[in-house]
């Protein structure tokens, strides 16, 4: 198995350091960083790192939020909870390509007479001022994007939160609430700090997600422009311009991106754990 | 990585305490949480809510007027058509994700063994070099494993999409049997080698009948993941409509058209959804477990 990870990303990396920049190309000699290079001049590529920092920045925020009240709501405990849970993580079993085409419609750009999905929803309320142009905006394409994403993985923050909640003993809240402690204080002083190492895997599971998100945006907008992503521009260089080894250099400075992420994680997980042993 | 997270349900919590009597505020609070609830409930239902109700209004029955409103009457014009196309590629996704997941639930088991019981020196550096695999974008092994693939003449088969998802499932399998086997006292290991057990006997005799709710978490988990991806898919499959799959037959229907049918669309994506949906509906809890188990620390 090292071998079709690590043996095969050392073949990526090598490639990307290659001059193999179309697909007919035998060419093995070293062309050196030029084409990491090239990418900083690559107005398609900054774009593109730029959407995703966006997208990374709304959906880890709204994703934090909306799980993180969704476990505040339940993790007392209330008659229907099970009900609720399950209809929050659901999303987690489907694919994006099929919620794409809900996700599609409900973001529909048409305005006023013509709208439909959620421009239309907006007109019902008389709040016809908020339609807009959600995913094929020039602007706000990203933040548009990250909806169905948070609606996707929503649940998932909820239940990890919801597991750190529950893995508090009772008793502390208790003895808290004998002391005098107002709920507010409760949360504040004692709650959450108990919960900063879900928080802290919560940032890195969506941060990693996030990093790689492909088939989301695929499904709703294929390649159009201003939503491309790293992903989907890779997806563009290797198979529309069989640039292989420009896509090489994508793909390692994506896996770059992730190991900054994930290794500092990994290794305090591994600390943490002989530390308990 | 906590140890009980595969044991440990979300179970709800006991909530007769607060039967006793609310007072004014206490009732209110109730009410406001139930009602903010119900709103979310409300948002993560409704695109599932609009593929279903949209699914049965024919292929071209969904129109501007009534597109929030469920039909008037039934018609399930669209499902023919829609079946007829994404039949085979179905039924190949079936074939392709069975087989991964079973193999890859029996490596991991194995391998999640070796990790938790069977300490050596390093065991942890390799571990965690392990878990990067997980990790990783797969991306950037795309390019190699596609020319791989080719030297060995494996491209033209389904089995790409098996082999891929068994090694590059391997981790995931592996850190969630090795959580669950950490929960297994050692004394109980310890105990048949004092009497002379190997340690493959012991992972027959011992571990393996214990292992039946592992499985099912590890089963469960692979199987969606590979029912869903569309990364491996469309990447070894090059798109080549005799290997299509359940995603990328969708997204051929769903995302090539110059009209948009959504009648149409809408019920391939809800045909595609529903072995998962079916497998969510009926063993979620074990679902909840392999995402609780997958997360490292819960």
């Amino acid at each position: 198995m090292s071998y079709f990870v690590y043996g095969m990303i050392g073949w990526t990396l090598r490639l990307s350091f290659g001059r193999r920049t179309n697909a007919w190309s035998t060419d093995d000699s070293f062309a050196g960083l030029s084409n990491y290079t090239g990418l900083l001049d690559d107005p398609e590529f900054t774009h593109a790192f730029s959407n995703l920092l966006e997208f990374t920045f709304v959906f880890i925020f709204g994703c934090l939020l909306s799980g993180l009240i969704m476990a505040l709501l339940l993790e007392k405990g209330i008659r229907g909870e099970g009900l609720f849970r399950s209809i929050y993580l659901y999303p987690m079993a489907i694919s994006f390509i099929a919620m794409g085409t809900s996700w599609r419609w409900l973001l529909d750009s048409a305005r006023d007479d013509k709208a439909t999905g959620i421009n239309m929803i907006f007109q019902w309320f008389n709040l016809g001022f908020l339609q807009n142009d959600w995913y094929t905006s020039a602007t706000g394409s990203m933040y548009a994007m990250a909806l169905p994403a948070i609606w996707q993985m929503a649940g998932y923050v909820m239940a990890l939160f919801l597991a750190g909640f529950r893995g508090i003993p009772d008793d502390l809240r208790e003895a808290a609430r004998v002391d005098g402690a107002s709920e507010y204080k409760i949360y504040r002083h004692i709650l959450f700090p108990q919960l900063s190492p879900t928080f802290l895997t919560v940032l890195i599971i969506l941060g990693h997600i996030s990093m790689k998100v492909f088939d989301l945006i695929y499904g709703i907008a294929a390649k159009s422009y201003v939503t491309k992503v790293l992903a989907i521009y890779l997806w563009q260089v290797i198979f529309d311009f069989q640039n292989f080894a420009k896509g090489a250099a994508i793909a390692i400075l994506m896996l770059v991106l992730v190991a900054i992420v994930v290794v500092p994680y990994l290794r305090y997980v591994n600390k943490s754990e002989d530390a308990r042993s | 990585m906590s140890t009980d997270t595969v044991q440990r349900d979300l179970n709800t919590k006991d909530i007769s305490r607060t039967k006793r009597k609310l007072d004014a505020r206490g009732k209110f609070a109730l009410v406001f949480r139930y009602l903010a609830l119900t709103i979310l409930l409300v948002i993560a239902a409704f695109p599932i809510y609009i593929m279903v109700i949209n699914s049965i209004k024919g292929i071209t029955g969904v129109s501007q007027g009534n597109a929030f409103l469920p039909p008037k009457k039934l018609d399930f014009e669209a499902w023919g058509p829609t079946w007829a196309i994404l039949r085979e590629p179905m039924i190949r996704t079936l074939f392709f994700v069975l087989q991964s997941s079973i193999i890859s639930a029996i490596i991991g088991s194995i391998n999640g063994f070796v990790f938790a019981k069977w300490r050596f020196k390093g065991s942890n550096v390799i571990f965690t070099m392990f878990l990067f695999g997980m990790f990783i974008p797969y991306q950037a092994i795309m390019i190699p494993l596609v020319q791989f693939n080719n030297n060995i003449g494996l491209s033209k088969s389904i089995y790409v999409l098996v082999v891929a998802h068994v090694i590059y499932g391997i981790p995931i399998c592996t850190l969630i049997f090795r959580n669950y086997y950490a929960a297994i006292p050692n004394e109980l290991i310890e105990a048949a080698r004092v009497d002379g057990a190997s340690m493959v006997r012991i992972y027959l005799t011992i571990i393996l009948p214990l292992s039946i709710p592992g499985f099912v978490v590890v089963l469960i988990w692979q199987f969606t993941s590979a029912w869903n991806d569309f990364l491996f898919a469309i990447f070894l499959t090059g798109g080549s409509p005799k290997l299509a799959v359940a995603t990328t037959a969708l997204n051929f229907i769903t995302g090539s058209a110059t009209t948009v049918y959504y009648g149409n669309n809408m019920t391939a994506s809800l045909i595609v959804s529903i072995p998962t949906l079916l497998v969510y509906m009926f063993l979620g809890r074990y679902f909840l477990r392999g995402l609780l188990s997958g997360s490292l620390k819960g």
